[in-house]
């Protein structure tokens, strides 16, 4: 196994230093070091953080081959500088088995380029109708822990508590996507001034508030652990701040595209902007990123969501929603949060590897810790060219937008995934 | 002159002055024995139909035959877009065949908005979804110049259910471009959102017909499908029509001189009765009438029929 030596670099933005990486372990910290055997990454101007960990990533393997892969979709989070990412239940056939979550557990470990820590599904199908057999997922070589029905909500009170109630036999989470099917139906983008002038049928942000206000009930009732999928909306945020405070065992992410996007991006009709839940207001984004700043949302989560070309290129009310993200979650946290590293950190890696309990993931490089970190550029910028993405599909909303920030590499227990900006397999 | 016309919002004042001026010219022809012009000789109109319109699609091919132009029908039954073809492969086959205008009907808002990105000739919304229908709103303009003397000033109650409706949303735009003041009117569950936000900042929103109507110009019902109510928009069919209908004690409520329109088909019955449509203060004929004309002077000025 080959060392590597990285000279001058900042961790989590402090003064620069070395790092040896030996091993598969962060072997030493400290200037000067010096290690012949190893190869020498230059660190000057670069930031090292612990690798970052997405708990919301759609690998779309099995079933939608042509939009991603686990390969492909790997490929895509190391170059984002992510070490692991848990993949999504939607996928065809849905991840709601045994078999089926060992299936992407393994093509993770065959890609060997991030970690994949599938996702259970919670019901059947997704079809919200009867619990899938949630500790046969957990008992699995997988491991499952985070159990959602993503894409879907768990609409029906009932189901939902036992759902909190049955996984905390072995210290599960229930990841809810919160959207009130009834007042969501054929919802194209926010309800607002821009659906109206567009006459496109409006995803009022009350259909995500009141699933939130219910669930964080539900999960204080039951004495569960409930995270919440994709904030979007100020009011989502008042609900979670106030069930914090009251002691809630509730965790909450948001999206970079919610951090950033409005939804005015919907007047072209391009549905390269169409998502779900959909782009919102310039208020929701003010509250969203005050609220990431103070800990009411805990976490950056990507919604990593390929889609192939003619599922996108066409009549918006036809699209699927999604949007990539893993290229570009780390540029557009730094465009949000700028050179906040310690905040980068904790909201991109720590918090999310505690979520999800994938140990020896957001950790901060020390002696004796395992080497999954990730070395970003904070003073180049690039332009996002939707053709030069890893991922197999091009639906990123920022194409042709320059970002701040780049990642020149990664390192997977001590072996390079990213190199130089490329990755290495 | 614009390239495409995809909304009301497309139309400043002059352009839209423009237009109405031109269609009050290409009514002349009309009257003529022979009805045509060779402006567009030479020319390709595709009328590009996903929906159901016969009265839209044959107001279009007739205004595109009065200027000469070669006509091309292609609709979504009987054609590849029932075997799945998409929109875009469409625009290109249409692109590939030497269309100068298409014009679309779309079920889906924003349909027209796509196509203008695939083609090279002009687009023309003939009505997409739940959005715009921005020739109709010309067609009311003109009906309402030429009945009232005037645009500037009216006030237009515009009734019904505007959550649903493209002709609204155009009769807002345009009719606030030319200085109109439009107020819509409807139970709140069918007035969208952040209307007058969203549209036009003047736009006021009742929900009592009774106290608007003697205090307009004109009067536009809007067509109310009695499945809403299955969607609780509304309780029933009837209580709509009692609340929200047109029937002849409240039209002797309006004006003297006030006009009543609707842009068909219309639900005799629901939004508008039999005594209101076939009164004389109603448009819905003449609507139909000045449609073609405005439809030739859009596709004139849209080809550049005024500068060859």
């Amino acid at each position: 196994m080959t060392a590597y030596l990285i000279t001058s670099v900042s961790v989590v933005g402090a003064a620069p230093t070395d790092l040896l990486i030996r091993d598969g372990v962060v072997a030493e910290v400290g200037p000067g070091l010096s290690a012949p055997d190893a190869t020498v990454v230059d660190g000057t101007g670069l930031v090292a953080l612990p690798g970052l960990v997405d708990l919301h990533t759609h690998l779309r393997e099995p079933g939608r081959e042509d939009a991603e892969t686990v390969e492909s979709g790997s490929r895509a989070a190391a170059l984002g500088g992510y070490t692991a990412v848990c993949a999504m239940a939607n996928t065809s056939p849905v991840a709601d088995t045994a078999g089926v979550v060992e299936q992407v557990w393994r093509l993770g470990r065959e890609a060997g380029l991030v970690d994949v820590q599938p996702i259970g599904a919670v019901t059947v199908g997704l079809a919200g109708e009867r619990l899938a057999e949630l500790g046969a997922m957990a008992d699995s070589a997988a491991r499952v822990r985070i159990f959602s029905d993503d894409g879907y909500c768990v609409a029906d009170p009932k189901l939902m508590r036992r759902a909190l109630e049955y996984v905390k036999a072995f210290d599960g989470i229930i990841a809810q996507h919160a959207e009130e099917p009834r007042l969501t139906e054929g919802a194209q983008m926010h309800e607002g001034e821009v659906s109206t002038r567009l006459g496109l049928i409006g995803w009022p942000a009350v259909a995500e508030e009141a699933i939130i206000a219910r669930d964080v009930l539900l999960t204080e009732h039951v004495g569960g652990r409930l995270h919440v999928c994709h904030v979007s909306t100020a009011g989502s945020v008042e609900v979670l701040r106030q069930a914090k405070a009251r002691g809630v065992r509730v965790t909450a992410e948001v999206t970079p595209h919610h951090l950033l996007l409005t939804d005015e991006r919907a007047t072209t009709y391009d549905p390269v902007f169409k998502v779900n839940p959909p782009l919102r207001t310039a208020a929701d984004i003010a509250a969203l990123r005050t609220a990431l700043a103070d800990g009411v949302l805990d976490v950056i989560a990507t919604d990593h969501a390929p889609h192939a070309v003619e599922d996108k290129e066409c009549e918006w009310a036809y699209a699927r929603p999604g949007m990539l993200g893993l290229e570009t979650a780390l540029s557009i946290a730094l465009d949000v949060l700028g050179p906040q590293w310690d905040l980068i950190a904790e909201r991109m890696s720590r918090t999310p590897a505690r979520i999800a309990g994938l140990t020896g993931h957001g950790v901060d490089p020390a002696p004796g810790v395992p080497a999954n970190l990730t070395l970003v550029d904070p003073a180049a910028r690039r332009t996002i060219e939707p053709a030069e993405l890893a991922s197999r599909s091009r639906n990123t909303p920022y194409a042709r937008m320059t970002l701040p920030g780049r990642i020149v590499a990664t390192f997977l227990r001590g072996e390079p995934t990213v190199l130089d900006g490329k990755a290495v397999k | 002159m614009i390239r495409h016309l995809l909304s009301g919002a497309d139309l400043d004042a002059d352009t839209a002055t423009e237009i109405l001026d031109t269609a009050a010219e290409m009514a002349t022809v009309a009257g003529r024995e022979i009805k045509k012009l060779p402006a567009l000789r030479g020319r390709t109109v595709v009328n590009l139909f996903y929906e159901d319109s016969t009265r839209t699609r044959i107001s279009f091919e007739a205004a595109a035959k009065r200027l000469s132009a070669d006509v091309i029908n292609f609709s979504a039954k009987g054609s590849s877009v029932t075997k799945g073809e998409s929109l875009k492969d469409t625009a290109l086959t249409l692109q590939a065949m030497g269309a100068d205008a298409v014009v679309v009907r779309h079920p889906a808002s924003g349909a027209p908005h796509r196509l203008a990105n695939w083609v090279d000739g002009s687009v023309v919304n003939a009505g997409d979804g739940t959005h715009e229908h921005p020739t109709q709103a010309l067609l009311d303009a003109y009906t309402m110049r030429a009945r009232l003397g005037r645009l500037a000033g009216l006030s237009v109650a515009v009734v019904g259910d505007v959550l649903h409706s493209r002709v609204a949303r155009s009769n807002v735009l345009l009719l606030s471009t030319l200085g109109a003041k439009v107020t819509l009117v409807g139970p709140p569950t069918l007035i969208p959102v952040d209307i007058a936000a969203a549209l036009a900042p003047g736009t006021d929103v009742s929900y009592d017909l009774d106290s608007v109507l003697p205090n307009v110009d004109v009067v536009m019902m809007l067509r109310v499908q009695r499945e809403r109510m299955n969607d609780s928009y509304f309780p029933s069919a009837r209580e709509y029509a009692r609340r929200y209908g047109l029937d002849g004690p409240r039209m002797r409520r309006l004006p003297a001189h006030a006009i009543v329109m609707h842009p068909g088909p219309m639900n005799r019955g629901m939004e508008i009765t039999p005594e209101v449509a076939d009164s004389p203060r109603s448009t819905i004929v003449e609507q139909v009438t000045n449609g073609v004309s405005v439809r030739m002077a859009v596709l004139y000025l849209l080809l550049g029929g005024n500068n060859r």
